[in-house]
C-alpha cells in the first residue's frame, strides 16, 4: 500500500506531466488497485514472467483497446444523445467531426482514429474553392494537434486522389505537426502514381503519411471496410480491436533447449497461454464491463459490437532468431543472412497457423489476428516485431526485401520503419521508386523516416526530437507522446537508429 | 568484346547519389588515374595475388590456394584490414561477375530500381563489358524500365565513346583540374582526353552531369573556377554542375595531411559559378559536422 501511495503521489507531484496527463495516469492506477481478471495459474505464471504481456493495458478492461467510429453514421444521420442535426455544410461537418472525436474512448483515453477524412469531408466540398478548402484543413488540424495532442491519433486518406486528400497533404507538410498521424490508401489502379509522388514528397517533408497497401487489407475485411489506426494496425471499421495482447519470442526461444523444441513445444505452449489472457480479458470486457450496454455508439451504429477483433501481438524476433541461430552454432544475423531470414520467415508462418487454432468467443470472425507489435518504450534488449535492430539495419531495398516474406501473416499490421539518409532531399525520385517497388512485392505498410527531420517517427508514433531535448531537460510537454518518446530513447536507446532515428513505442498503460 | 567477366569492388542495390532516382551500383576494380586524393584508393589496382592481406586476415576469409588470393564471404567480417596492407592498392575481397551475374542481381532488385550506374575505379577500362552488358539490358524486356548511366573520369578517346554510347542514356563525368600540370600533379594523367570527352557528351545530348572536386589551394584557386565556368558555358547553359568538397575519408598518403575543402569555399565557388551564368550548380547535400 505505501508503494502504491508513493506511485500515486509521484504522480500528482511531477513537475513534467500536465493536469491532463495526471489524471489518465491517475485513472490507470486506479484501475489497477481491482484485482486482475481471472486467469488461470499457467497463464498467469506465464504473464508474470513476461514471457507473455497484457501491454499493461490495465486489471480491468472497461472499453476496447482500440475503437474505430463509423463517423458516416454521424455525419448522415447526426446524432440524437449528443443533440447534433444531421451536418449541411463543410463547417458543420468538421464541426461535428470535432464534438465525435471527444466521445470516442481508446486505451489512451483520446480517440486514436478521426476517420477516413476525405471520403467524409468530399459530398460537404462542392460550394468551398480550394483555397477555402486548404484553409479550413489548416485550422482543423491545428485543432486536432493542440486540443487532442496524441500521437497515436490517426487520420486516413485515399485510395482515389482528390480535392480533400490533396489539402491535407498540403497542410500536413506545410504545419509538420505531431497529431494528427496520417495513412495514405494506396492502391495502384485508383490512386496513380502521381498521387504516391505526392505522398513520397510529404515523407521528405515531414516523415508523414505512412502508406498502406490498399488491396491487401480490403481483401482481408467484409464490408464497410477497415481503417489503419494508432501504430499502424489494420482494424474493422465500425468496430476495432477488444484488446492486445503479445509474445516474446525471444524469451520463448530462451526457453527452448533447440530449434525442434522451439516450433514444436514451446511457441505452441506460449501462443496458447497468450491466447487464454486474451479470452480472460476480452471475456471481461464484454460481458462484465458493461461497455457495450447502453453505449450510444452502440445503439446509433457508429459501432458494431460483433467488429471488435483481437489483435494477437508478438515481438522480438530478431532476438528470438539470433539465438535460435547461436543454438545451432550458426553465426548468420537477422536481416542479413540468407539462413537467419528463412528461419524469421518459418516462424511467423507457424504463428500464423497457431494462431488460427485458438477460437475466441466475442471476437470479430472468432479468431484473433496475428500482429508484429511495435513496443513499448519500457522494452529492454528486444527489437519491435519483426524488425530488424536499431543501428544495424542493412540498406533500404535489402531491408525491405529481407523482411517481405513476413509481412502475408500479418492481417492486424506490421510496420518497418526505413531510416533514408539526408540525401535523399535531392533525390525525391528515389523514395518514389522505393516505395513503390515495396508495396508492388506486397509490402502491408510503407513507412520512413528521413534523417534530419524534427519530426520523427517512434515505431509508429510521431515525435520532435526537439520536444524530447525539452522534455530531458525536465520542462515538459504539451503533447502526450513525448513522455514516452523519452522513455524510450533512453531505455531502448532508439536514437541510436541508423543513422539518428527511432523505433520504439509506449509507456505502459497508455499507448499503442 | 571482353572475355565475360569482370572485377567488381563492390555493388549497391540503393544508391541515391549516382544519377536520377535509386540506382543500382557496380564499382569495376582498376582505374587509369593515380589521384592523389582519391576517396577509394582501394578500388585503384588489380590484385597481384602477392598475399601480403592473406598475413593480416583476422577471421581466415583470405587463403592462398596455389598462386591465387581466395576471398570467402562468408567468413569475411569486412574490417578491411586487408585493403591497408595491400602494396598495390588492389582489393582482395572483389567478386568476378559475369553479364548473367549483373542481370540477376538488378532483376533481384529491380522493382526497386531507377536504373544502373557503372562507376569505378574507372568503369570505362571495362569498355567489351559495358557494351556486352548494356546490350544484354537493352535487350530484356523485364529490365526496360532501367536507364543506364556511365561514372567515369573521361579518360576514354572519342572512337570508345561512339562504341557505347548508343547504349547509354547518362554519363556523370569528373574533371579533376583544368591546369594541366596540375592535373599530372594530382592524377598522373593528361586532361586533354577528359576535356575533350566533355565537349563530346554534351554534343551528344548524353552529359548527365559534370564533377569537379574542391581541393583548397589547388582546385579551388581562381583560375580553375574560371576555367570550369568557361567549360560548362561552352557545353551549354543547361549543364548541370556538381562541386565535391575534398575530404580525408579513405584517403591515403600526403593528402591525407592536407586540409579537407570548407563549406564556405564551396559556397563561395557556387556563387562565383552562378554568377557566371552556370544555371544549376549542385553542392553537397550534407555536411559532416
Amino acid at each position: 500500500m505505501t508503494e502504491m501511495l508513493s506511485q500515486l503521489r509521484r504522480i500528482a507531484q511531477d513537475r513534467t506531466l500536465s493536469f491532463k496527463q495526471k489524471e489518465h495516469a491517475l485513472a490507470v492506477e486506479a484501475e489497477n488497485m481491482l484485482p486482475y481478471v481471472l486467469l488461470d495459474t499457467e497463464t498467469r505464471a506465464a504473464l508474470d514472467a513476461r514471457i507473455i504481456c497484457d501491454m499493461y493495458e490495465g486489471n480491468a478492461p472497461y472499453k476496447p483497446r482500440y475503437v474505430l467510429p463509423d463517423y458516416e453514421v454521424v455525419l448522415k444521420n447526426g446524432s440524437a444523445y449528443l443533440e447534433l442535426p444531421k451536418p449541411e455544410t463543410l463547417d458543420e461537418a468538421i464541426n461535428t467531426l470535432q464534438i465525435a472525436y471527444h466521445h470516442v474512448p481508446s486505451v489512451t483515453g483520446m480517440p486514436v482514429f478521426i476517420g477516413h477524412l476525405d471520403a467524409l469531408l468530399l459530398p460537404f466540398c462542392d460550394g468551398a474553392s480550394d483555397d477555402e478548402l486548404y484553409r479550413k484543413i489548416k485550422l482543423f488540424w491545428r485543432y486536432i494537434d493542440r486540443v487532442l495532442p496524441d500521437a497515436f491519433l490517426h487520420a486516413d486518406i485515399g485510395p482515389t486522389d482528390n480535392r480533400v486528400a490533396r489539402a491535407i497533404l498540403r497542410a500536413d507538410a506545410e504545419l509538420k505537426q505531431v497529431a494528427p498521424n496520417l495513412t495514405f490508401l494506396y492502391d495502384p489502379e485508383v490512386s496513380g502514381e502521381a498521387m504516391l509522388r505526392l505522398c513520397t514528397d510529404n515523407i521528405i517533408a515531414c516523415s508523414k503519411p505512412h502508406i498502406a497497401n490498399h488491396p491487401i487489407h480490403r481483401e482481408v475485411f467484409n464490408e464497410p471496410g477497415y481503417a489503419i489506426v494508432s501504430c499502424y494496425n489494420a482494424l474493422p471499421l465500425r468496430g476495432g480491436a477488444a484488446s492486445l495482447a503479445r509474445v516474446n519470442l525471444k524469451k520463448v526461444a530462451e526457453a527452448s533447449a533447440n530449434e525442434a523444441d522451439f516450433f514444436d513445444v514451446q511457441l505452441p505452449r506460449y501462443v496458447n497461454l497468450n491466447a487464454r489472457l486474451m479470452r480472460a480479458r476480452i471475456d471481461y470486457l464484454f460481458r462484465q464491463s458493461g461497455f457495450f450496454d447502453g453505449n450510444f455508439l452502440v445503439e446509433e451504429g457508429w459501432i458494431d459490437r460483433d467488429r471488435f477483433t483481437a489483435m494477437f501481438g508478438i515481438f522480438a524476433m530478431a532476438e528470438a532468431v539470433n539465438h535460435l541461430q547461436d543454438l545451432a552454432g550458426r553465426p548468420g544475423r537477422y536481416g542479413h543472412d540468407a539462413v537467419a531470414n528463412a528461419l524469421g520467415h518459418r516462424i511467423s508462418a507457424q504463428l500464423a497457423d497457431l494462431v488460427a487454432r485458438e477460437p475466441m468467443d466475442h471476437v470479430w470472425r472468432g479468431f484473433a489476428m496475428l500482429h508484429a507489435q511495435a513496443g513499448l518504450s519500457s522494452d529492454a534488449g528486444t527489437t519491435p516485431g519483426v524488425r530488424i535492430p536499431y543501428g544495424s539495419e542493412p540498406d533500404p531495398v535489402s531491408h525491405v526485401q529481407a523482411l517481405l516474406p513476413h509481412h502475408r501473416h500479418y492481417l492486424s499490421g506490421v510496420s518497418e520503419i526505413l531510416t533514408l539518409d539526408e540525401t535523399v532531399r535531392a533525390n525525391p525520385e528515389a523514395v518514389f521508386q522505393l516505395a513503390k517497388g515495396a508495396l508492388q512485392l506486397g509490402f502491408r505498410e510503407f513507412t520512413a523516416n528521413i534523417a534530419g527531420n524534427d519530426l520523427v517517427r517512434v515505431t509508429g508514433f510521431m515525435i520532435r526530437l526537439s520536444d524530447i531535448r525539452l522534455y530531458n531537460a525536465a520542462k515538459g510537454s504539451r503533447v502526450n507522446t513525448t513522455a514516452l518518446g523519452a522513455e524510450a530513447a533512453d531505455t531502448v536507446h532508439i536514437l541510436d537508429r541508423k543513422p539518428r532515428v527511432v523505433g520504439l513505442e509506449l509507456m505502459a498503460g497508455s499507448g499503442v | 568484346m571482353s572475355d565475360g567477366v569482370v572485377a567488381v569492388s563492390k555493388f549497391l542495390a540503393w544508391s541515391v547519389v549516382d544519377g536520377p532516382g535509386n540506382r543500382f551500383v557496380l564499382f569495376l576494380q582498376g582505374c587509369n588515374y593515380r589521384c592523389v586524393t582519391c576517396h577509394n584508393p582501394h578500388t585503384i589496382g588489380v590484385c597481384s595475388d602477392c598475399g601480403a592481406c592473406v598475413a593480416v586476415c583476422p577471421s581466415g576469409a583470405l587463403t592462398k590456394a596455389g598462386r591465387k588470393v581466395v576471398h570467402d564471404p562468408s567468413v569475411c567480417i569486412a574490417c578491411d584490414s586487408c585493403l591497408a596492407a595491400c602494396p598495390t592498392r588492389a582489393n582482395p575481397m572483389v567478386r568476378r561477375l559475369t553479364v548473367d551475374d549483373v542481370l540477376d542481381l538488378l532483376r533481384r532488385n529491380a522493382p526497386f530500381l531507377n536504373g544502373l550506374t557503372v562507376s569505378g575505379g574507372e568503369a570505362t577500362l571495362q569498355l567489351g563489358f559495358l557494351i556486352d552488358l548494356f546490350t544484354a539490358i537493352r535487350a530484356a524486356p523485364d529490365l526496360a524500365h532501367l536507364t543506364l548511366f556511365i561514372d567515369s573520369n573521361g579518360h576514354l578517346p572519342a572512337e570508345g565513346w561512339h562504341k557505347v554510347l548508343p547504349l547509354t542514356d547518362g554519363v556523370m563525368l569528373d574533371i579533376k583540374a583544368f591546369d594541366p600540370e596540375r592535373h599530372r600533379r594530382l592524377t598522373g594523367a593528361d586532361n586533354d582526353l577528359s576535356l575533350a570527352s566533355a565537349k563530346l557528351l554534351a554534343g551528344a545530348g548524353k552529359l548527365y552531369e559534370l564533377r569537379f572536386l574542391l581541393i583548397p589551394g589547388e582546385t579551388d584557386r581562381p583560375e580553375e573556377i574560371a576555367a570550369l565556368a568557361a567549360l560548362a558555358r561552352d557545353l551549354g547553359p543547361e549543364t548541370r554542375l556538381r562541386l565535391n568538397a575534398f575530404q580525408h575519408h579513405g584517403v591515403r598518403g600526403p593528402a591525407a595531411n592536407w586540409s579537407p575543402m570548407p563549406r564556405d569555399g564551396v559556397e563561395a565557388a557556387a556563387v562565383t559559378l552562378k554568377a557566371a551564368g552556370i544555371a544549376e550548380v549542385a553542392t553537397p547535400s550534407v555536411w559532416l559536422p
